[in-house]
C-alpha cells in the first residue's frame, strides 16, 4: 500500500499516438467564482490514470464538463486529437465517456439487467421488450467485466459496492472508452477495493482509460500508471507514477509545508472524561474499549468500513449498541438515546454535514440554536432572538462568514457550514467533543483555522474524539490513535509511535503488536 | 460481447425471495378471495348462486377498472384523487348526450366519456409533471373543480333513464353465463395493461420513475411525458367507468363517484401496489378491488350486518400495509445478505 | 480558493434540473417568504368581503358573521393539529372519520345514561387512542402516513358505523346543542369559532415559539439532521397524531352538540376540506414550510367566500370549483418565479439528455 511495495503494480508509461480524451487549459467559472482556471489533462487508452487534487481543486468541475454537465468558458476539450464540444450529457456519452459517480443511482425496483438497459432494452418483434435477451446480454456484460451478479435480481439490496459494478456494467453497454471513477472507494471494504481494482485491470486491457479521482494516495500508487495533481483550479503536474513519492504528491495539492496545517502538538491531560468498555453491535463492530482523557484527541484510525463512525455513533446513541458499557464523567449512558447523552456533554459533529450536520433551509441562527433549544428558552418559550445572539456570539468566535443570520445555511461554502456546526455544539460547552471527519469537504484556510480551533479546545480541557480518513490529519492532530479493522479494534499508538506506515499496516489488518 | 457467464448465478435466495413475493402477493389475494368465497358459501350457499357470482363480479368492475388507471400513477409515484369525479362528469355528460340527442350511435357514447376523461388526466398531468405541482394537490383541487363543474352542469337535473338506449343498458346489464359484460371488458382491459407494463419500455420507464426519479431524470427518461400518459390513462379509464356507469345505472346525479377516490386508492394498496411507487402489477390492483368487493358482498351474505363493511376494509388496508412492510423489509435483509457478485 | 456552491453530488445536480421547487421558494422560517403567502391570502380576504358586501349589505351582519363562522369552525379546528403534521412531511387523512366516531360515541354514551361531561371526557380519550393508533403505526412500524391514515380513515368510520348504524342520537341537553342557533354571549362568534381562536392562539405560540415549534420545522426540512442534534423525531411525530385524534374528537362533539344529532356519517368527505384548508393556509405539502396566521387567515377567506357565494346562490358543489383553483394557486404562487423560468426553459428546448440523440441542448444548472 506504501510507494515502496511493488507488488501489484502495472505496467508504466503512456502509450503512443494522441490521446484518447484530453482537455487543455479549460477554464469554468460560475458567477464570480472560479472553479476551474487551467483544466489539463491528457488520458490515453489502456491506462489508469489518478486525478488527485484537495477539495476545491477543481477536480468536480472538470469531470462534469469532461461528462458534458457542464460547458467550459474557455479551453478546448479533445477526443482522439479531434476538438469536440458537448452540448450535454447524451453527447459525451456518445463519445465514450462514462462518470461512475460516488453515490450510485440505481433503480431499487427494477432488476439488475433493466438498471443497465433502461430504455434501451432489446426489442423482440412489436417493440416487446424480450426479457431473455436482455438478461443474457447483462450476464455477457458482467463475464466480460469479470465479475458474477444475477442480472435477474432486484437492484435493491446490493452493497455500494455490487451497485459499482453494475454502473460500470452499464458504462460497458454504452461502449464507454473511458470510465471516470469519482471517489470509488470512499465506501469500500478492502476486499471490495481488491474486486475494483481487479475490474480496473480487466478494462485496461481491453483498451478502456480509467480516471481515478480519488483523496486516497496510496490507491493511486497501487492500481495508476499516471498522476494529474491540480490546485486551486489549476493543473500543476503530470508524471508517470514511477517519479513521484506521497510527500511529493502532498506538496504539489498543498502548495505548502504540512506541518502548519497541524498546529496541535499536546496538551495537560487530565481526568478521564469517556470509558468506553467492550461495546458491540452485531455485525458491525465488537469488543471495543478506550478512554479519552479531558485535554486530549483521541483520533479513530481505519480504512472506510472499519467501523470508526459506526462506533462513535454507537457512543453517541443514534445507533443502538448490542453490548458493552459508555460512561461520560462516571454517568453510565442508556443505548441509543442521543438526548441523554447530550445532557451529559457529548457534542458530535457528524461524518455528513449536509444530511446530519445541518438543516440546509434554515438559518444559521436556526441551526446554532438547535441542540439548544431547551437551555435558550424561557418558560417555554423561544425567541428568535436569542438564537441570533447564540448564532452571532459563537459566529464570531469561530470567525464565521455569513451574509445574514437568517441566511439559509446552503448558501455558505463548506468550511463555514462546518463552522455552524461546531457553533452548535461548542455552544453547549461539552465535556467531549466527538467529530467525525472534521475537514472533509473543507478548503485548506478554513482546514487550518478547524484545526487550531480543536487544539484550543484541548488546551481548554475538553476530551476530542476524532475520526479522520486523511492520514496526515490523524498524525498530525492526535494524542492516541486507535485503529480500527473491520470492526476490532486491533492497536493503539501514541503520538511518538504513529507513522503513516504502523498505522495503515494496522489498519489493513497485519498485526505487529497487541492493542495497548 | 461473445463470451457468456461460465458459472451459474450463486444461489439467489433473495432473487427468488423476491420474485415468489411479487407473484405470491397475487395469488395470495386470489386465495383470500377463494377463501372468503368459501368460508361465506358454508355459511349462506345462495353466495355461490350464479345471481349472486355474477353481482360479485359486477361490483367490483369499475372499481377495478379505475384500480388500474390509479396503479399507473401511484406506480409512478403520484397519486390521482379525481378519479371519483371525473367518473361522475362522464357519467352526466354521456347522459346528457342521450338525453338530447336519441339515436346517438353508442361507439360516440364511449368516444365522450373516455375523451373527457383522457382530457382531465391531461391536465392532471401537465400540472403536475411540467408545473411540479405536487400530485395530492393538482388531484385534490381537480377533484374540487370537476364536481364542481359537474354540479353545475347538473343542477338539480337527473338524467331520464328513459333516454338511455337499451342496447347501451345491456353492456352494464348483461351477462353471459352469470358473467356480466363489464367484468369481462374490464378483465380484458386490465390484463392487456398488464402485459403493456411488463413489455414496453415507456411503461418500464413509469417504474423507474417511481423507483428513483433522480436517476430517472439523468438516465434520459422523459419523465414530464411518461407522467403526462400515465394520468391521461388514469383519466380515460375513469371516463370510461363512467360510461360504464351509467350504462349500468341508466341514471346519475351529481354525487355520482363521489367517495370512489379513496376507496380505488385502498385497491390499489391492498393489490401490492408500493404508495411510493417503483413496485407492484395492475393485475394485482384489480384483484384487489375484487377482494374488497367480495367481502362487502359477503358480509352480507353471512348475514353480517353490512355495517361492519368498512371497519373490516379498514382493518384489512392496515393489515395488507404492514404485511406489505414486513414482507419486504426480509427480502431486503435476504438480498443484502446474497450479496450478488464475487470475481472470477 | 473560496469553496464554490457548485452541486457537488449528482443528486443535487439532478436536483435543480428535474426540479423540486427551488431552494429558495422552500425554507422554514423566512419572514418574507411567508409573509408573501400571507400577504396573499389578506388580500383575498379584502376582495371576498368586499364581494359579499356588494353582494349582500347584510353580509358583515353579525348574524351573518355567526353562520359563517359555524360553517366552518369544526373543519378550521381540525386544521390546525393537521398544520403541525403536515408541516413535519406527514399527512392525517383520518380526521373527519375521527369527527364522525366521536359524535357516534357521544351519542351511544349519552343515550346509556352517561353524563354528558363525562360522555365528552370519554369520547376525548378515544381521540387519543385513534390518534395513537395512527402515531404507533407511522412511528414504530414505519408505515406511510398517506397508506395508513386511509386505512384509519375508513376503520374509524366503520366502528362508528358498527356502534351506530343507521340510527342517530338527539334529545341532547339545550345548553349544549345552543351552540348550533347563538353566539358566544355578547358577540357574533360562533362557539366554535371561538374554541378554534383559542387554540389558533395556543398552537401559534406553540409553533413560531417553542422549542417543539423549532424542532417540527426540522424535522419537516431534515428529520436525520433533526435526530441528530438531540431532537426526538418519532416521538414528537407520535404525539402529534395523538394531539390530532383529540382535537378531531373536540371536534366531533361541537359538530354534534351543533346540529343536536350523533350519526355515524357525520362529517363525511369532510377530510379534504380540512386538507385543502392546510394547504391554503401556505402549508407545504413537502413539510417544513407553513404557519398558523396563514391557516387562520385561509379559514376566513374560506368561510367569507363560502358565504358571499351562499348569498348569491351558488350550489356548494359549484363553490367548490372556487376552492380547487384556490388550492391551486396556493402552491403555484410560491413556486411561481420558478416556474415559469422552468416552463420558458422547457417551451424552448428540452435540456435533459434525450434517448437515441446524441445532441442535447447545453443544461444550464445554477449553481
Amino acid at each position: 500500500m506504501t510507494p515502496t511495495e511493488p507488488a501489484a503494480r502495472p505496467a508504466a508509461g503512456p502509450p503512443a499516438g494522441p490521446p484518447m480524451v484530453e482537455m487543455r487549459q479549460v477554464t469554468k467559472s460560475f458567477g464570480a467564482a472560479r472553479a476551474l482556471a487551467d483544466g489539463t489533462i491528457a488520458l490515453s487508452a489502456g491506462e489508469a490514470h489518478a486525478l488527485l487534487g484537495e477539495n476545491g481543486a477543481g477536480k468536480s468541475t472538470l469531470v462534469k464538463i469532461l461528462a458534458g454537465v457542464y460547458q467550459p468558458d474557455g479551453g478546448t476539450v479533445l477526443i482522439d486529437g479531434e476538438p469536440v464540444v458537448f452540448a450535454g450529457p447524451a453527447a459525451s456519452q456518445a463519445a465514450g465517456i462514462s462518470i461512475i459517480y460516488q453515490e450510485p443511482t440505481l433503480f431499487p425496483d427494477l432488476t439488475v439487467a433493466e438498471n443497465i438497459f433502461l430504455g434501451r432494452q432489446p426489442l423482440a418483434s412489436g417493440r416487446r421488450i424480450d426479457h431473455r435477451r436482455m438478461y443474457r446480454d447483462a450476464a455477457a456484460v458482467f463475464a466480460r467485466l469479470g465479475v458474477t451478479i444475477d442480472p435477474r435480481r432486484p437492484a435493491r439490496g446490493l452493497s455500494v459496492a455490487d451497485q459499482q459494478i453494475v454502473e460500470i456494467a452499464k458504462a460497458i453497454s454504452f461502449n464507454a472508452r473511458l470510465f471516470v471513477m469519482d471517489e470509488p472507494t470512499a465506501a469500500l471494504t478492502s476486499v471490495e477495493v481488491e474486486r475494483l481494482f481487479e475490474v480496473v485491470r480487466t478494462l485496461r486491457g481491453q483498451g478502456a482509460a480509467v480516471l481515478f479521482i480519488s483523496h486516497r494516495l496510496e490507491e493511486a500508487f497501487t492500481i495508476c500508471q499516471r498522476v494529474t495533481v491540480m490546485r486551486d483550479g489549476r493543473f500543476v503536474r503530470t508524471d508517470p507514477i514511477e517519479a513521484l513519492t506521497v510527500d511529493a504528491i502532498i506538496r504539489s495539492m498543498v502548495g505548502r509545508d504540512l506541518s502548519g496545517l497541524y498546529p496541535h502538538t499536546g496538551s495537560p491531560v487530565g481526568e478521564p472524561v469517556l470509558q468506553v468498555d467492550r461495546i458491540g453491535r452485531i455485525g458491525v463492530f465488537s469488543d471495543i474499549s478506550f478512554t479519552v482523557h479531558a485535554g486530549e484527541i483521541v483520533a479513530l484510525a481505519g480504512l472506510v468500513g472499519a467501523g470508526r463512525s459506526e462506533v462513535a455513533r454507537a457512543i453517541f446513541g443514534i445507533d443502538k449498541r448490542d453490548t458493552g458499557t459508555v460512561t461520560v464523567r462516571g454517568k453510565r449512558l442508556p443505548p441509543g438515546r442521543p438526548q441523554v447523552a447530550m445532557a451529559a456533554g457529548i457534542g458530535f459533529v457528524p461524518e455528513d454535514r449536509r444530511q446530519q450536520g445541518l438543516v440546509m433551509d434554515l438559518g444559521v441562527d436556526h441551526n446554532v440554536a438547535l441542540a439548544s433549544l431547551h437551555r435558550l428558552s424561557r418558560f417555554g418559550l423561544i425567541r428568535r432572538s436569542s438564537e441570533g445572539r447564540l448564532a452571532a456570539d459563537w459566529g464570531r468566535r469561530l470567525q464565521l462568514k455569513y451574509d445574514r443570520l437568517r441566511n439559509p445555511v446552503w448558501t455558505l461554502s463548506g468550511g463555514n457550514q462546518q463552522k455552524v456546526v461546531l457553533g452548535k455544539w461548542l455552544s453547549r460547552e461539552p465535556s467531549l467533543l466527538i467529530i467525525d471527519e472534521p475537514t472533509r469537504g473543507i478548503d485548506v484556510g478554513t482546514k487550518a483555522e478547524v484545526h487550531r480551533l480543536l487544539d484550543e479546545l484541548v488546551q481548554s480541557g475538553v476530551a476530542v474524539l476524532m475520526i479522520s480518513s486523511e492520514l496526515p490529519e490523524v498524525l498530525g492532530m492526535a494524542d492516541r490513535i486507535l485503529v480500527l479493522h473491520e470492526g476490532r479494534l486491533v492497536r493503539e499508538l501514541s503520538r511518538a509511535q504513529a507513522d503513516e506506515g504502523s498505522v495503515m499496516r494496522a489498519a489493513t489488518g497485519q498485526t505487529e503488536g497487541a492493542v495497548a | 460481447m461473445t463470451a457468456v457467464a461460465d458459472a451459474p448465478p450463486v444461489p439467489d435466495r433473495g432473487r427468488r425471495m423476491l420474485e415468489s413475493v411479487g407473484r405470491a402477493r397475487e395469488l395470495g389475494i386470489v386465495a383470500a378471495i377463494v377463501i372468503v368465497f368459501v368460508v361465506t358459501t358454508v355459511k349462506n350457499s345462495a353466495f355461490a348462486h350464479g345471481d349472486s357470482v355474477q353481482q360479485l363480479l359486477a361490483g367490483a368492475s369499475l372499481i377495478a377498472l379505475l384500480g388500474a388507471g390509479e396503479a399507473l400513477v401511484i406506480i409512478s409515484r403520484n397519486v390521482d384523487l379525481s378519479v371519483g369525479s371525473v367518473l361522475g362528469l362522464s357519467a352526466y355528460l354521456v347522459g346528457t348526450l342521450f338525453e338530447h340527442h336519441h339515436g346517438v350511435p353508442i361507439a360516440l357514447a364511449f368516444v365522450v366519456g373516455i375523451g373527457v376523461g383522457a382530457a382531465c388526466g391531461l391536465v392532471n398531468g401537465i400540472l403536475t409533471a411540467v408545473l411540479r405541482v405536487p400530485s395530492l394537490v393538482v388531484t385534490l383541487a381537480a377533484l374540487y373543480v370537476i364536481r364542481g363543474i359537474t354540479a353545475l352542469i347538473v343542477s338539480g337535473h337527473q338524467i331520464d333513464p328513459g333516454s338511455i338506449p337499451g342496447s347501451f343498458q345491456n353492456i352494464g346489464n348483461a351477462a353471459v353465463a352469470n358473467v356480466p359484460w363489464l367484468a369481462i371488458l374490464v378483465t380484458v382491459i386490465v390484463v392487456g395493461i398488464n402485459y403493456a407494463m411488463r413489455t414496453f419500455r415507456p411503461a418500464r420507464d413509469l417504474y423507474a420513475i417511481g423507483s428513483n426519479p433522480e436517476a430517472a431524470a439523468l438516465a434520459g427518461v422523459p419523465t414530464g411525458r411518461r407522467i403526462c400518459v400515465a394520468f391521461m390513462i388514469s383519466g380515460a379509464l375513469a371516463g370510461l367507468g363512467g360510461v360504464l356507469f351509467i350504462s349500468e345505472f341508466a341514471t346519475v346525479n351529481s354525487t355520482a363517484g363521489s367517495g370512489y377516490e379513496l376507496l380505488v386508492v385502498a385497491a390499489v394498496v391492498v393489490g401490492g401496489v408500493a404508495i411510493f411507487g417503483g413496485s407492484g402489477t395492475v393485475l394485482g390492483a384489480a384483484l384487489g378491488a375484487l377482494l374488497l368487493n367480495t367481502i362487502s358482498q359477503a358480509l352480507v351474505a353471512a348475514r353480517i350486518s353490512a355495517f361492519w363493511n368498512q371497519a373490516i376494509t379498514g382493518a384489512l388496508l392496515l393489515a395488507a400495509i404492514a404485511f406489505d412492510r414486513f414482507v419486504s423489509l426480509r427480502v431486503n435483509r435476504a438480498l443484502r445478505k446474497q450479496g450478488g457478485a464475487s470475481h472470477g | 480558493m473560496a469553496d464554490t456552491q457548485v452541486p457537488v453530488t449528482q443528486t443535487e445536480a439532478a436536483a435543480t434540473t428535474t426540479g423540486e421547487p427551488a431552494r429558495w421558494a422552500r425554507g422554514g422560517l423566512g419572514w418574507r417568504l411567508l409573509l408573501r403567502w400571507e400577504a396573499v391570502l389578506v388580500v383575498l380576504l379584502i376582495a371576498s368581503i368586499l364581494y359579499g358586501r356588494s353582494v349582500s349589505t347584510h353580509f358583515l351582519s353579525g348574524s351573518n358573521l355567526f353562520f359563517t363562522g359555524l360553517n366552518v369552525g369544526e373543519i378550521a379546528i381540525m386544521a390546525l393539529p393537521l398544520t403541525f403534521i403536515v408541516i413535519t412531511g406527514e399527512i392525517d387523512l383520518s380526521v373527519a372519520s375521527m369527527l364522525g366516531l366521536a359524535s357516534t360515541l357521544l351519542g351511544v354514551l349519552y343515550k346509556h345514561g352517561w353524563s354528558i361531561w363525562a360522555a365528552m371526557a370519554a369520547v376525548l380519550v378515544v381521540g387519543a387512542l385513534g390518534g395513537a393508533l395512527n402515531g404507533v403505526l407511522i412511528t414504530r412500524l414505519g408505515l406511510p402516513s398517506i397508506a395508513v391514515t386511509i386505512g384509519t380513515l375508513t376503520l374509524f368510520r366503520g366502528i362508528a358505523e358498527i356502534i351506530l348504524k343507521s340510527d342517530s342520537v338527539t334529545g341532547f341537553p339545550i345548553g349544549w346543542t345552543n351552540i348550533g342557533i347563538l353566539p358566544i354571549h355578547g358577540t357574533h362568534i360562533a362557539y366554535s369559532v371561538g374554541v378554534f381562536l383559542l387554540l389558533a392562539v395556543v398552537f401559534g405560540i406553540v409553533l413560531h415559539g417553542t422549542p417543539l415549534g423549532r424542532s417540527i420545522y426540522a424535522i419537516g426540512l431534515q428529520a436525520e439532521a433533526a435526530f441528530f442534534a438531540g431532537i426526538r423525531v418519532q416521538r414528537i411525530k407520535f404525539w402529534l397524531y395523538v394531539l390530532s385524534g383529540v382535537i378531531c374528537a373536540l371536534a366531533g362533539i361541537l359538530w354534534t352538540f351543533r346540529f343536536a344529532t350523533a350519526r355515524y356519517n357525520a362529517g363525511t368527505g369532510l377530510e379534504l376540506n380540512v386538507v385543502a384548508l392546510v394547504l391554503l393556509g401556505g402549508v407545504s405539502i413537502f413539510g417544513g414550510r407553513g404557519s398558523i396566521l396563514g391557516v387562520v387567515l385561509a379559514a376566513c377567506v374560506l368561510g367569507s367566500l363560502q358565504e358571499a357565494m351562499t348569498l348569491v346562490n351558488v350550489a356548494p358543489q359549484v363553490q367548490n370549483i372556487v376552492v380547487g383553483a384556490l388550492l391551486l394557486v396556493s402552491v403555484a404562487v410560491p413556486n411561481a418565479p420558478e416556474l415559469i423560468a422552468r416552463v420558458r426553459r422547457r417551451l424552448a428546448s428540452s435540456r435533459l439528455p434525450r434517448r437515441g440523440t446524441t445532441e442535447g441542448v447545453s443544461v444550464d444548472i445554477n449553481p
